[in-house]
């Protein structure tokens, strides 16, 4: 348990068998009064938030997380297998979870995972993965701008804006946080 | 960053810091005001329920200078001020600092609204000397230090203008402060100073109860742009009355494992020998400083 004075930004608690983690937090306290903690949270799984303010006598549940660092195996055709970096147990985990990260998922990558209760919630892939161009309009030769963008695709089917000057066979850094071009790692 | 860019960086602040203490200071002597300094170490503090002290040496920080400072009134000084550091243990936070700087004033003969025209007086006057003008700008909000634009709000009145809940059911479910900080504080002090004033009986701390009214005590706290910046009352003068509060504060702070007090003896002695008719108001310094610097953090203000 966590008394309130243990509130602070960043704190992750447990309310009515779910995870919140608190965004904002400010001290209030009436000069004359009790000391009054009020909190800005983000449910965990499903990102929805609430304003709740605790006393100085309230308890505030621990939730089970458990922070765990693997590394990417293989897709068995429904699930994506990971693998502990200690124990290698395996991890199975949904499509639907992984939702945008799939494209971004290469072998043996290390990935880190926060579970709830023994279930995954948050992934944490490389910021930056590298993936080859298959699919784009001819690059205009000699325009370096990079704020004038087009559609691309890589080897896996993610489609991507890149800019101009991208051409097929490229290879391309991709931020996973944002899934946008990062950089051009070589060209074709 | 580093302490000593961070220091560097707080230069501007701390030379109006200068600047408004210095202005204070010479408010105050324009009527009449002694300036003292009481011990920080004390061998007892108010019994109070939610304010909790730091143990030093042979006694405590002084949570506040209000029980030395009565004495001095009970010895015949009328009209005194001071400014000098003040602890409360595990307050931290935007407006908090476990350590801070209190200005503290009483007047002989004041009752709390006579403070209060005193009060606006010298802040206008402060505002005009440091800032060149009665207007402020307070994280982009105009704040008129007139004292013409002052308001005084009951907070019965306040409670039926922007609380959810009836101030009696507020209180019957120990919900008081919890709407004074989330419903009703942020409206206050907008563009104005807020005089939130005659709190219910059971809020009293050590005001005194209103003849007219008993049901609510003359005591008023200063808002400026939502934050709370002092508290003033009539002050207690009578002695059973002042035992009965600190006697009922004592059963709760025991209660709630707090640090117990030996009992106050010279307040008591002072309130014995008699306390005149008299108004005090205790002002969070630096938070007032956070206003004239335009600082939304009190660290910002202070070492």
């Amino acid at each position: 348990m966590y008394s309130a004075s243990d509130l602070r930004k960043g704190l992750k608690i447990e309310i009515d068998g779910a995870p919140w983690v608190i965004t904002e937090f400010e001290f209030c306290k009436p000069g004359k009064g009790t000391a009054l903690y009020r909190c800005r949270m983000k449910n965990m799984i499903t990102g929805i938030g609430m304003e709740k303010t605790y006393r100085p006598t309230d308890k505030i549940d621990k939730p089970d997380l458990e922070e765990m660092d693997t590394f990417y195996s293989y897709c068995d055709g429904h699930n994506y297998v990971f693998s502990n970096a200690e124990t290698y147990e395996e991890l199975h985990v949904s499509a639907e979870f992984l939702g945008r990260n799939v494209y971004f998922l290469m072998e043996n990558d290390p990935c880190h995972f926060l579970l709830y209760k023994g279930e995954p919630i948050e992934i944490t892939l490389p910021t930056f993965i590298e993936k080859t161009i298959t699919e784009t309009e001819p690059g205009a030769r000699g325009d370096t701008a990079t704020n004038v963008l087009k559609p691309a695709k890589v080897d896996n089917g993610y489609e991507i804006q890149v800019p101009l000057f991208i051409n097929i066979g490229d290879v391309v850094k991709i931020d996973t946080r944002t899934g946008e071009y990062a950089e051009r790692v070589s060209k074709a | 960053m580093d302490v000593i860019s961070a220091l560097a960086q707080k230069r501007a602040c701390l030379e109006k810091r200068a600047l408004l203490a210095q202005a204070l200071r010479d408010g105050f002597r324009h009527f009449g005001f002694l300036e003292i300094d009481t011990p920080s170490l004390i061998p007892a503090p108010a019994q109070e329920e939610f304010i909790e002290t730091i143990p030093a040496g042979s006694g405590f920080l002084r949570p506040s200078p209000e029980l030395e400072m009565k004495q001095l009134l009970a010895a015949g000084y009328k009209r005194i001020f001071q400014f000098g550091p003040c602890w409360r243990a595990g307050e931290r936070g935007r407006k908090h600092s476990e350590e801070f700087t209190m200005l503290e004033y009483y007047a002989a003969g004041f009752d709390y609204r006579k403070l209060m025209g005193l009060t606006c007086e010298i802040l206008a006057e402060a505002a005009i000397r440091v800032n060149g003008s009665l207007t402020l700008n307070y994280q982009g909000e105009e704040i008129d230090f007139s004292p013409e634009s002052a308001e005084w709000l009951t907070v019965a009145d306040a409670f039926n203008r922007y609380s959810p809940v009836a101030l009696d059911d507020a209180l019957a479910q120990d919900r008081f402060d919890e709407i004074m900080v989330v419903n009703i504080e942020p409206q206050l002090g907008r563009g104005h100073l807020t005089f939130l004033a005659d709190y219910p009986a059971s809020r009293a701390a050590l005001a005194r109860r209103s003849a007219l009214n008993p049901d609510v005590a003359e005591r008023w706290e200063l808002y400026i742009a939502g934050i709370e910046l002092s508290n003033a009352f009539s002050e207690l003068t009578d002695e059973k009355e002042q035992r009965q509060r600190f006697a009922e504060a004592a059963a709760f702070r025991c209660a709630h494992g707090m640090n117990n007090y030996p009992e106050a003896e010279a307040f008591f002695a002072a309130l014995h020998a008699g306390l005149p008719e008299s108004s005090g108001n205790a002002l969070g310094f630096d938070r007032l400083v956070m206003i004239f610097t335009d600082s939304d953090n009190i660290d910002a203000v202070k070492f």
